[in-house]
Formats: C-alpha cells, structure tokens, sequence
C-alpha cells in the first residue's frame, strides 16, 4: 500500500460500484447505484464498472450491464463467500490500488456502512456518507440547487470553486456528493478535492433504477481480478448468517406506505391495528416515526427518517406524526402525501397534499371505510 | 484488559433545530447530549466490567464543555476519562477525527486483550464512520452494529445485525465493536457517583500530548488534514402547501378518497 499515491486526479478513472450480494443474490440497491454511476460516468466520459466480491458470484455479474455497468470486475475466492470487513476490505483495496478508479459508490447498507469507511481510512482518501443526490456536471447541479434548495440565485451561480488549504480549487470535474446533516435539519454538498478515489455511501432507494436493457447486459464485459486474501488477513470468522425469522417490511420496495407517529400513544395496539388495516385495504405496508420504534412500540425495520429508511411511494399516509424535519426528509419525495393529526400546525401539513386535522382513532377506520367503497364500485 | 469507550457530546437534534441565515446550524440554541449509541457502548463496556472486573475508559473529542458528560461517565462506573480537546484538532472530517482519536487511544494504551467501543453513529453526523476508522488506523478487527457480545475465552462472539436478519462473529482481541441500541438498556448514574467523579483520573489530551505520534502530522489533521470539504450547505424549501379538508368527519373521507379515486391515484 505505501506506493499507493493518489494525489495526483488525473491518474485515477473511470466509476465504480462496489456491488453487494449476498447468499449469491444480488442487492437491489447495486442496480440502482449503476444506473446512478452510468449517468456520473457520462457526464465525466468514462467507463462504469462493477466491483464484484463474493465465492462462485460470476453468473450474477453480467445482469449489471443491464443497469449501465460497461465492465464487470470479480474477485471470486471463498474467503468473500460471506461478508467480513477484513476479506472484503483487503480485496477492495487491492482493486483500487491496481485499477485506480476516480469514484467508488457503495450502497449505504449495514455491509455497505461497514466496508466504506474501513477502506477509505486504509486508502487515505474521503468518504462521504448516506447521500442522497450525487452530480459531476456543474450546470446541472446549480440547477439542482435551483430546485432543491432555498440559496440565493447569486451564490449557486457563484460555485466553481472553494479554498483548499489556502488555495482556490475548481470543482468542476469533482463529485458533488449531497446528503442530510444534523438529522436533515440542514443539506450539505461535500467535494474530495484531493485525493482519488472519492468515496460515497447511497442510501437504498434513492437512485432510481434504470431499464434493465437485455442487449448491454449480453455485451458487459467480465474480468476476474487477483485474490491475495492470506490467513494473516483475517481475524474474524462468521460462524453463522441467520435470516430474520419474521419477514422484515420492505419498506423502501413499497408503493404505499402507511406510518404512525407519537399519536397512537393513547391506544398503541389499537393504532398500529389501524395503520395495519388501512395499509392492507391500499395494498401497502406499515411505517413508523423514529419515536415509534425508539419506545419499543414497533422495530427498527419500519422506520422512516433520516435514520430510518428513505421512501418515496405512491402514496404515503402520515398517522399521528408531527413531522420532524428527520422524518420529513425520509418521506417528503413520496408522490402523494396524505397526514392526519390533531394539532393543525403540525409541521407535515407543510408537506402533505392533502391534510386532515382530526383524531386518527376516529379518522382512520372512516377512511378505511371510505377506500374500500371506493375500490368496491370499481370492482 | 480494558474496555476502551469512544463517546461525543452532540447537538440535541430531535427538537427544534435553529438554522443560522448562512445556513448553518445555530448550536448555541441547542441543548446538548450524550450520543444516545454511545451510551449503549458505554453500557456494554460497564457489563463487561461486571464481568471480568476490567478497567473502564471513556474517550472523547471535543471542545472543553465535554468535561460534564465524562464526568456523568464516570458516575455511572467508568474509572478513568480522557478528553481530547485542541484548537488543532477543530475542522476535522472523520478521515482526521479517527486519526486523532486513533492517536489518544494509543497514548491511553492498547493491551492485547483489550476491547474498543463505540456507538455506531452519531446523531448530527450520521455517518457511522468514525468507528471503523479508527479501526483502521489501530489495525483492529472491527465489528458494526453488535446487538449481543458474549466473551469466548480470548476471543469475543458478537451477534451483528444485518437489515434482513443478522451474523454471528467470532473475534479476536484486541477490536472494536461499533453499538446499536439492541443491544442494552443503559443504566442510570447514582448520586454518590458524581461526587466520587470529580476525584477519579480525568486527563485533557492536546495537541502537545500527542504530537509525537506518527499519527499525528500537519496533513492528517484539523481541517488541513481532511480529505474532504464542504462546498455548500443548504436548507431544502418546502414543499407547497397541500390542501387542508375541512372538518375530520365521514363527509371530509369521502371528499378525499373521491378526489385520489378521480384522479386515478387509486
């Protein structure tokens, strides 16, 4: 590692995905992070490759060029069969030192979360967390900014450049990497100005996915890497890999997703009933506020906020939830947002197409009701 | 062995949040707190201590008010606190946070059999970084998100929690465990312990105390040393304001599931 010098940019090219699999099948969130690094790529001119770590993993490989992904490398050994930070990390390494890729994307899952910061800290480069926008072009991230964000025309259009050490760097060709800050209180765009490769976690669900295009994935080019993983490498052994026994909610694969908040507290099994119900009637599933699940009343799988998991279904009911920004900016991207809560000043009015300021124990099991007459008389 | 706990003071940031006009995060408003995973990481390395009758000690970086929460620590059972605090260190990123703490831990000393805690993230960063960095930087095996640690002879086995189910990992020491709140219920200081605090072993670590490490150069730490930096920092505007129904009876239901079923949203 200590030839490794990655302060000179424009030694490093191309975009890469570290692409996450497990038990041999592929993580959703590695389709959508391609298709995310096709767009970076293009508007940088380089190639898209997949990273691909695990044991016997090749024939899942070519699937990525459905996303965009031009190549494919594999480092295919059994000691990446399950994930372990030292495995993985030591393959990744080596990879980047040999290929030396300007960006590196991971999913922002617990494995992702993991992995990413390890690596970084042994390649001496920087790592930007959980984002949930990512732009190379500078033109189309001022109009980013012009859409999402409340900064004066005058200062998007002034950002080319900022101080690095004292002296003026242009951001141009950099990767703008955006994410929440201070529980999504405050957005913040980070640059790596100096060292290569940049690193993001993405948080699952953000990116969309692209048209999965049979005839890319037939022409994605596949290339084994090297393994050098040694015993002296490793210091954790995974005795075992234990599925949740109870199907965890799919929370950010949902079209609709029904959540409840410190509103149900007064009946907490009569709420989460009604939540449940009204989700079954839309076809959805059931969320949760992070005050929720940090008083025990549901797990940690339904939450939604900058701590939980980011949604953006269909449609998106907000049950006795005030709307702390951190919620806000788990769920304000859903297409249509219904809330129901007592306090009409409640923040996620602020959000929500359509409010209803009334007590969810009476409110809910009217519309309940009211949707399955609706798709009675449709029937 | 020791039970090392990395732990940070951090805005309060499930209230109300004040937000300066430059778009920054008016801190003077807020209250701070322990890092809620911190405090299960705390938790841990006291049931360990119950355990085995190791030493417990609290690490943290920050400014000078810090002092308070370590000395809380120190009230609920940990032995002996250090808190990292220069000018020097202000502007870092995680890259140059782990490798400060990294530097402190290494001043504090590593046995072998030693074991490193931390929460898995912190709640104004969320970036669940640090952890692993340091890490790194020590050379330690780490493990993320322990819900569960048992003590195998020299080795640990911890339960680590996945989003569809969890592992279970055999690890040598010394490493570092990165908490979750699965894992324990934290206990409660007692009164007696914050009196007896105030005379336990308490040590600021500056820059002086530290600058000889190899860890510690012009160009790994503080803003200087920080691979990454911030561009911009923006608050997102809200949405419009949706439509308000009037009255929360059967007749505003019907109003509104008529409307979604009209506009095909149903």
């Amino acid at each position: 590692m200590s030839e490794f010098v990655n302060t000179n940019p424009a030694d490093f090219k191309g975009v890469w995905v570290f692409c996450e699999q497990r038990q041999g099948k592929m993580m959703p969130t590695s389709f959508e992070l391609i298709s995310e690094a096709r767009k970076l790529a293009d508007e940088l001119g380089v190639e898209v490759c997949g990273l691909l770590l695990g044991s016997n993993v090749e024939g899942i490989a070519k699937e990525l060029g459905g996303y965009g992904a031009d190549k494919v490398y594999i480092c295919d050994d059994p000691a990446l069969e399950t994930y372990t930070t030292d495995a993985y990390a030591k393959a990744l390494c080596d990879a980047v030192v040999e290929k030396k890729p300007e960006i590196v994307l991971f999913g922002a899952t617990n494995i992702g979360r993991d992995l990413a910061p390890r690596c970084a800290a042994r390649l001496h480069t920087g790592l930007t967390a959980d984002c949930t926008h990512l732009d190379v072009d500078m033109d189309i991230y001022k109009q980013f900014l012009r859409d999402n964000s409340t900064l004066p025309a005058e200062r998007i259009d002034g950002l080319s450049k900022i101080k690095v050490n004292g002296e003026d760097h242009s951001v141009e060709r950099d990767l703008k990497m955006t994410r929440p800050a201070f529980g999504g209180h405050l957005m913040a765009s980070i640059v790596c100005p100096r060292f290569r490769p940049c690193m993001s976690t993405v948080r699952p669900g953000v990116m969309k996915r692209a048209e999965f295009d049979q005839a890319k994935a037939d022409a994605c080019v596949v290339e084994k890497l090297a393994v050098k993983i040694g015993p002296e490498d490793l210091h954790t052994q995974v005795l075992e890999v234990v599925k949740a026994a109870k199907e965890l909610v799919d929370l950010t694969g949902a079209s609709v997703v029904v959540s409840v908040g410190r509103g149900i507290s007064k009946d907490v099994e009569t709420g989460i009933k009604l939540a449940e119900e009204l989700a079954s009637v839309l076809g959805g599933v059931v969320g949760a506020s992070r005050a929720v699940v940090d008083s025990g009343w549901m797990t940690a799988d339904h939450q939604v906020g900058q701590t939980g998991k980011t949604v953006h279904p269909h449609i998106y009911v907000a049950l006795g939830i005030s709307g702390a920004i951190q919620h806000l900016a788990g769920m304000q991207d859903s297409e249509y947002i219904i809330a129901v809560n007592k306090n009409d000043s409640a923040p996620v009015f602020e959000v929500a197409d359509w409010g209803i300021c009334g007590d969810l124990f009476k409110v809910v099991p009217m519309l309940i009701e009211e949707f399955k007459a609706a798709f009675a008389s449709k029937a | 062995m020791k039970a090392i706990v990395c732990v940070k003071q951090v805005p309060d940031t499930s209230g109300k949040v004040a937000v300066n006009p430059d778009g920054t995060l008016n801190r003077a408003s807020m209250p701070t707190i322990s890092n809620p995973d911190d405090m299960n990481a705390l938790e841990a390395a006291l049931a360990l201590k119950d355990a085995t009758g190791c030493k417990v000690v609290v690490v943290s970086m920050g400014p000078p008010p810090a002092e308070g929460m370590l000395h809380e620590m120190l009230a609920m059972g940990a032995d002996e606190a250090f808190l990292i605090s220069g000018r020097e260190f202000g502007g870092s990123d995680t890259f140059a946070t782990s490798q400060i703490i990294a530097a402190g831990i290494q001043a504090i000393g590593l046995d072998d059999d030693d074991v490193v805690f931390c929460g898995r993230q912190a709640i104004d960063g969320d970036t669940a970084q640090v952890g692993p960095q340091i890490a790194e930087k020590l050379g330690l095996p780490q493990v993320s998100y322990v819900a569960e640690i048992k003590k195998d002879g020299k080795d640990i086995v911890v339960k680590r929690m996945l989003e569809d189910g969890y592992m279970t990992i055999k690890v040598q020491t010394p490493c570092l465990l990165t908490c979750i709140k699965e894992l324990n219920q934290p206990r409660y200081m007692n009164i007696r312990g914050i009196m007896e605090s105030y005379s336990m072993p308490y040590t600021v670590l500056d820059y002086e105390a530290l600058k000889d490490s190899p860890l510690i150069e012009a160009d790994t730490i503080g803003l200087k040393g920080s691979p990454t930096n911030i561009l911009t920092s923006f608050t997102p505007p809200q949405k419009g304001k949706g439509k308000m129904l009037e009255g929360a009876d059967q007749e505003a239901c019907h109003a509104l599931v008529s409307e979604l079923a009209e506009k095909h949203i149903i």
